[in-house]
């Protein structure tokens, strides 16, 4: 059994070693932050303490699996997220988008940015799933954390939600640029669009943009269309298009630029047209996933609710498309949904059940992997017909795409080229929004056998008629010669 | 020479005769004694360990065979080297030595003696340097009597450049190859003097082991055509002849053939040609004196110029069809290391990775004093001994002399080849000397006469005469400024030369000669004494260094490759240049890229090419290859020389062959090869360097002070940005690197001065980390 990014067996046991130590600390921290963690919760129930006793048990039993790698094998939805903010007021201002993520069974830890006591990580165990980074404004944060902690903690394969704005510092900006989505670096510029602006009463601020230029992707944005526009205030960004980790979610109109709407433009801006991206999201190598947002406004409660109507166009939403936008968004960027595993990779020829350790050449074999989909809850089984296996080695010999059951199971048979060597069976399977699977399996292949050659070749058999009968001439012949008189 | 020992052994009785052959028996005895102790210095002061490079594979291949069995050792398919190509170990390898190996091994276990596969390796070469000796005796024998096969005996139990590769440890093919060769040209002789076809299928075996064994085997088949060939021309073509040379043709083919490695090799390459040809022509030969027998001298005449006339059209047409034939393949059906033999500077030109290899290279004047020391001087006696008189099998000592002298000086690994020629020769000169002494002396010991006065005026002209020839034949050997015992050798030489005819020396003359001719010999004893014990020893994996406060062990290979077996994964890939391929996989048992059996020059070329290119673009290269770790040999600390910056020029060459965006010239500075501030950038940039010299200031408090090329280096300060080092030798010999992983994210293109001073602290902290390779 193969497992995208783990080994099997082996870790388990490491696991829950883990595990205990997880356990242990987890329940000593528990007691001087209760009181913090029932302020904070909207409904604190003092008839839970019972109960919470066990919640904590139970919780910290799955969370190890959380806690020890990104996102657990078997459930790889984030659990707890610590959400950092500028300003207490944004809680309130933005509770649609925080009570939906409640709603979905995300634990929120909410903190002021400059809180000394921040941490993403204690004894080297992450004690958060994700971030939320809602401070744009924020120049340092408190405690320990900086950049590098940061990116540390994305680089553990944690996921990371960041909203800049109009007065982003240069710490979101940094963390941004690290990731590869690169904010527009004149700090008082904005997007501007005067061809798609959002109508509404204050005639001539075109900042306000009624973007609807969205990504064509049911794995990021949902398969429900979002009908009305997202609104959208803030900065402009611009990814590198050479860069493959990085997509533009939600791209400015051909009409927008990025300047700065106070002052005369002198000189044209460095960002314009649909270059500018609003909204992105990236999926780093160890398929962490963050969303980069040039507008914290984006995710206000104020823009969930407002009727929007597009410049130019009649139509009128009563509701942006803001909240189905956002509330995908954080789906796809919390592992709910493209969340795929790949177990169960299986090889042998064909008429056996065994897989060998190693291959002949122009073998017949079969190869199959079991491929799954997290729905949000639970492992469904992943369909397509565009899965592809190769048989590598420094090159793909064999290049074949799976035929599936539609449970799951993805197989292909093929035959073993005339070429020995170190082969691997290999699954690079890299779809817009899907983690991207890449399994490879090393098998050696060998040349026949001295005994696996044809004994006689109908070819040769003149050549076999001659040696045979020029051995009994001569043998005739020395009779002959010796005994005849 | 045999007819005269004989002739002075007829008066004397039986009982003197078997006394003298037990005595000759215990002499050989004891020569095969000296010839396995003498090699036995590396397990004293080192231990018993398995040398150098080559060995290792055997020994691994050995193992593999005791735990598999014949069948899977033959049907190997070995997937931990040359990956990802793998190596079909049992069609590319000569199993005569492992074979050989396994076979005793079992035996000795079939014994009840239980002994561990690798104490059988490591003293198979010095048992079987015993057999040589004994197989040098028999050959000599046959030559020129007991006397001079004694001699050779000891001689060859302890020449040095034998010794040289047959210690206890140095389980290479050589070791039983150089039987093998002895043996069957033992029996080649023994079959020329006898006429006897059950020594010439005797001799068809032997050339089969030593097909089995080295490939090598193609000297043999190359020169007893030369010499039947020799015979013919000379007009001493003979039944005996006949029976020596056409079933080993046959026999030794049709078996050659069976050896997987060689196969259709052994009719189909230009090296087997000149026997098929001499096949050929043996039996026109054959059928002309046939024809001659039965046909009247006047008509036999008319025969030979029809036939004559006839076979030259065919000939020609034959000749031309063959030629035509070899000339269409590349290399005229040769191999490169054939090829380099015929014309020394072939590899040099066209092939680096045979000319990369010191031992390819021609050897040096002193390498011959080293290597054979006294010999040297006392061959050319011991070829004019084997001219009088001249038989088949002088003239076959002769002509193995003269070729071997070829060779050994286009290669110096072929000094092993020419060893065992100079032996015999240098036997035959010592005995022939010591039997002209001593018959003067006893015949001045029973008549004193002075007769003899007369006759040693008259042989002064002769000395004379022979001092001129020999003048001329020893102009190279003499070259060397061993004044001294060039006078010792001299002397007994002319003396054994002009006893011919006189036989009788004065006794003064004699005994003076003698002693000197013994004090010879004691010069050779100790040369091979010190050779076997201070330079031929060192098993090359341990190092040792004598300084004022003591002995140093450097003990960094073992230590590094022990680090690879317990630190990595089993199935992790090993970059290395392909000198430590072999040690890589038998030691830390971890895949290769490349190693020592140079079958693949474009895989080769590529780790090559990443040696010498960049770091990004080399750290492309090693992860398509799947590499894990890259190993590096440095010696700039302790003054280790045989280091990859030294051979790193050859990496530039042989990867620049394949891909030419490697140039030679971008690596040296006015043709000059050199590290320090002069240096290419492209030199300093390349990933040999840096991976060579990373940390490397902090040895010496900033200096950076490379003590092999002793010189400040070019570059001290600068960061690896696509390998981490994880494990460095106690005394920097072997340096490990990691491959980082591809990077997590990839960075937008904002200005990095910003970033920079907010992300100071981490990247300092990782980099102290990274001292720490567990971490």
């Amino acid at each position: 059994m193969l497992v995208v990014g783990g080994n099997d067996g082996s870790d388990g046991g490491m696991v829950v070693v883990e595990g205990m130590s997880t356990w242990q600390y987890h329940l000593n921290l528990q007691s001087p932050n209760t009181s913090q963690l029932r302020s904070r919760t909207l409904n604190p129930n003092q008839n839970m303490e019972k109960f919470s006793i066990a919640t904590v048990f139970i919780a910290s039993i799955s969370l190890l699996l959380a806690l020890t790698r990104s996102f657990s094998v078997e459930n790889p939805t984030d659990r707890r997220i610590l959400v950092l903010l500028d300003d207490l007021a944004l809680k309130s201002s933005h509770s649609i988008f925080f009570t939906s993520l409640q709603a979905r069974g995300f634990e929120l830890d909410f903190k002021l940015s400059d809180d000394p006591k921040i941490a993403l990580q204690r004894y080297g165990q992450h004690l958060y799933d994700g971030l939320i980074l809602f401070s744009p404004t924020t120049e340092r944060f408190g405690g320990s954390l900086d950049v590098a902690a940061i990116l540390d903690f994305v680089d553990s394969g944690k996921d990371l939600i960041v909203a800049a704005d109009a007065s982003a510092s240069d710490l979101i900006r940094n963390i941004a640029a690290e990731c590869g989505v690169d904010f527009d670096e004149d700090p008082s510029a904005v997007v501007i669009d005067h061809g798609s602006y959002a109508v509404s009463e204050t005639e001539g601020d075109h900042t306000l943009i009624a973007a609807d230029d969205f990504i064509y992707s049911d794995v990021l944005l949902g398969s429900t269309k979002i009908e009305a526009p997202v609104l959208f205030k803030g900065i402009g960004h611009s990814v590198n298009p050479a860069n493959s980790l990085v997509l533009k979610v939600l791209s400015a109109s051909q009409s927008a630029y990025s300047a700065n709407p106070k002052s005369k433009l002198s000189s044209p801006p460095s960002l314009s047209g649909s270059s500018i991206s609003l909204v992105s999201v990236v999926q780093a190598r160890n398929n962490a996933r963050f969303v980069f947002s040039g507008s914290l406004d984006l995710f206000s409660n104020k823009f969930f609710k407002s009727p929007v109507q597009k410049a130019g166009s009649s139509n009128k939403y009563a509701k942006s498309g803001n909240e189905q936008f956002v509330t995908e968004l954080s789906k796809w960027v919390f592992h709910e949904r493209g969340h795929l595993k790949a177990v169960n990779v299986r090889h042998h020829r064909v008429g056996e059940t065994d897989e060998p350790a190693i291959y002949r050449i122009n073998d017949d074999l079969q190869y199959s992997v079991e491929i799954y989909e997290w729905s949000g809850s639970s492992w469904e089984p992943y369909v397509a017909n565009d899965v592809q296996v190769q048989f590598y080695m420094m090159s793909p010999y064999v290049l074949k795409t799976m035929s599936t059951n539609k449970k799951g199971l993805f197989h292909a048979s093929f035959k073993v080229p005339d070429v020995y060597g170190v082969f691997q069976f290999k699954v690079e399977y890299q779809r817009l929004g899907y983690t991207s699977l890449s399994l490879a399996k090393q098998i050696p292949v060998r040349p026949f056998r001295h005994n696996e050659y044809e004994r006689f070749i109908p070819t040769a058999f003149p050549y076999y008629g001659a040696s045979f009968s020029t051995m009994a001439a001569f043998l005739i012949f020395s009779f002959v010669y010796l005994y005849s008189k | 020479m045999a007819a005269s020992t004989d002739t002075t052994a007829a008066p004397s009785s039986t009982l003197r005769n078997a006394s003298g052959n037990i005595l000759a028996f215990f002499i050989l005895l004891l020569i095969g004694v000296l010839a396995f102790s003498i090699r036995l210095f590396s397990v004293i002061k080192y231990e018993s360990v398995i040398h150098e490079f080559d060995p290792y594979f055997n020994y691994r291949v050995t193992q593999f065979l005791t735990k598999n069995g014949v069948y899977d050792f033959w049907n190997w398919f070995d997937d931990r080297t040359w990956y990802p190509l793998g190596r079909v170990i049992g069609g590319t390898v000569y199993p005569g030595l492992t074979l050989t190996a396994a076979t005793m091994w079992k035996a000795l276990h079939f014994l009840n003696i239980p002994l561990s596969v690798e104490t059988v390796c490591v003293f198979t070469a010095p048992v079987f340097s015993a057999f040589a000796a004994w197989a040098t005796y028999l050959l000599t024998k046959e030559v020129k009597g007991v006397g001079a096969g004694l001699t050779a005996a000891v001689l060859l139990a302890m020449v040095p450049s034998y010794i040289s590769r047959s210690v206890a440890g140095s389980y290479d093919n050589e070791a039983v190859a150089i039987f093998a060769l002895i043996f069957t040209f033992y029996l080649y002789i023994k079959t020329l003097n006898t006429g006897s076809l059950f020594y010439a299928t005797l001799n068809s075996i032997s050339y089969f082991y030593m097909v089995c064994s080295w490939g090598g085997y193609t000297f043999i088949i190359n020169l007893i055509p030369m010499h039947v060939l020799l015979c013919i021309v000379t007009s001493r073509y003979s039944p005996r002849l006949y029976i020596a040379y056409a079933p080993l043709v046959v026999l030794g083919t049709l078996m050659a053939a069976l050896v997987p490695v060689v196969g259709f090799n052994a009719v189909m390459t230009s090296e087997h040609f000149a026997s098929f040809l001499v096949f050929i022509i043996i039996h026109v030969v054959a059928l002309a004196y046939y024809i001659k027998g039965i046909l009247s001298p006047k008509m036999f005449k008319v025969a030979a110029t029809l036939v004559i006339s006839v076979g030259l059209v065919v000939c020609c047409a034959v000749v031309a069809v063959l030629i035509a034939v070899v000339a269409s393949s590349p290399t005229k059906g040769w191999s490169g290391r054939s090829l380099s033999l015929l014309d020394p500077t072939y590899a040099s030109k066209y092939i680096p990775i045979i000319a990369s290899v010191s031992e390819h290279q021609p050897p040096t004047w002193p390498s011959y004093f080293m290597d054979i020391n006294v010999l040297a001087f006392l061959v050319p006696a011991g070829i004019i001994a084997c001219f009088s008189p001249l038989s088949d099998a002088s003239s076959f000592v002769i002509l193995y002399i003269v070729m071997s002298v070829y060779f050994s000086g286009v290669m110096v690994r072929l000094m092993l080849v020419f060893a065992p020629a100079a032996c015999i020769m240098s036997g035959v000169a010592l005995s022939e000397a010591f039997d002209a002494f001593t018959r003067s002396i006893k015949f001045y010991a029973f008549q004193t006469g002075d007769t003899v006065s007369a006759s040693t005026v008259s042989m002064e002209n002769n000395v004379k005469e022979i001092e001129k020839k020999e003048e001329s034949l020893k102009k190279r050997p003499s070259k060397k400024n061993k004044k001294k015992e060039k006078e010792n050798v001299e002397k007994p030489l002319k003396k054994s030369q002009t006893e011919k005819r006189p036989l009788i020396l004065p006794v003064e003359a004699s005994v003076f000669a003698l002693f000197l001719t013994v004090l010879l010999a004691a010069f050779y004893v100790v040369h091979s004494v010190w050779a076997a014990a201070e330079a031929y020893s060192a098993p090359s994996i341990v190092l040792t260094s004598h300084s004022r406060d003591g002995l140093h062990v450097f003990d960094d290979f073992r230590e590094a490759y022990a680090w690879l077996s317990h630190n990595t994964h089993v199935d992790d890939k090993v970059a290395s240049w392909w000198d430590y391929g072999y040690q890589t996989t038998a030691m830390a048992n971890r895949t290769v890229i490349v190693d020592n059996n140079t079958w693949n020059n474009t895989h080769i070329a590529t780790v090559g090419t990443a040696m010498s290119s960049p770091e990004k673009a080399a750290w492309e290269i090693f992860n398509s290859l799947d590499v894990k770790y890259v190993l590096v040999v440095f010696g700039g600390v302790v003054g280790y020389s045989s280091d990859d910056i030294n051979k790193f020029l050859w990496m530039v060459r042989i990867g620049g062959g394949v891909f030419p965006h490697i140039k030679e010239p971008d690596y040296l500075r006015d043709g000059q090869y050199r590290i320090d501030s002069q240096a290419t950038p492209t030199m300093l940039n390349s990933l040999m360097y840096k991976l060579s010299y990373y940390r490397f200031v902090e040895t010496d408090g900033g200096k950076g002070y490379d003590r092999v090329r002793g010189t400040e280096i070019g570059k001290k300060y600068f960061k690896l940005t696509h390998f981490e080092e994880v494990f460095t030798t106690h005394h920097w010999m072997v340096r490990i690197y990691k491959l980082k992983p591809q990077k997590n994210r990839i960075r937008g293109k904002t200005k990095k001065s910003r970033s920079k001073t907010s992300s100071k602290g981490p990247t300092k902290t990782r980099t102290i980390t990274k001292k720490n390779p567990w971490h």
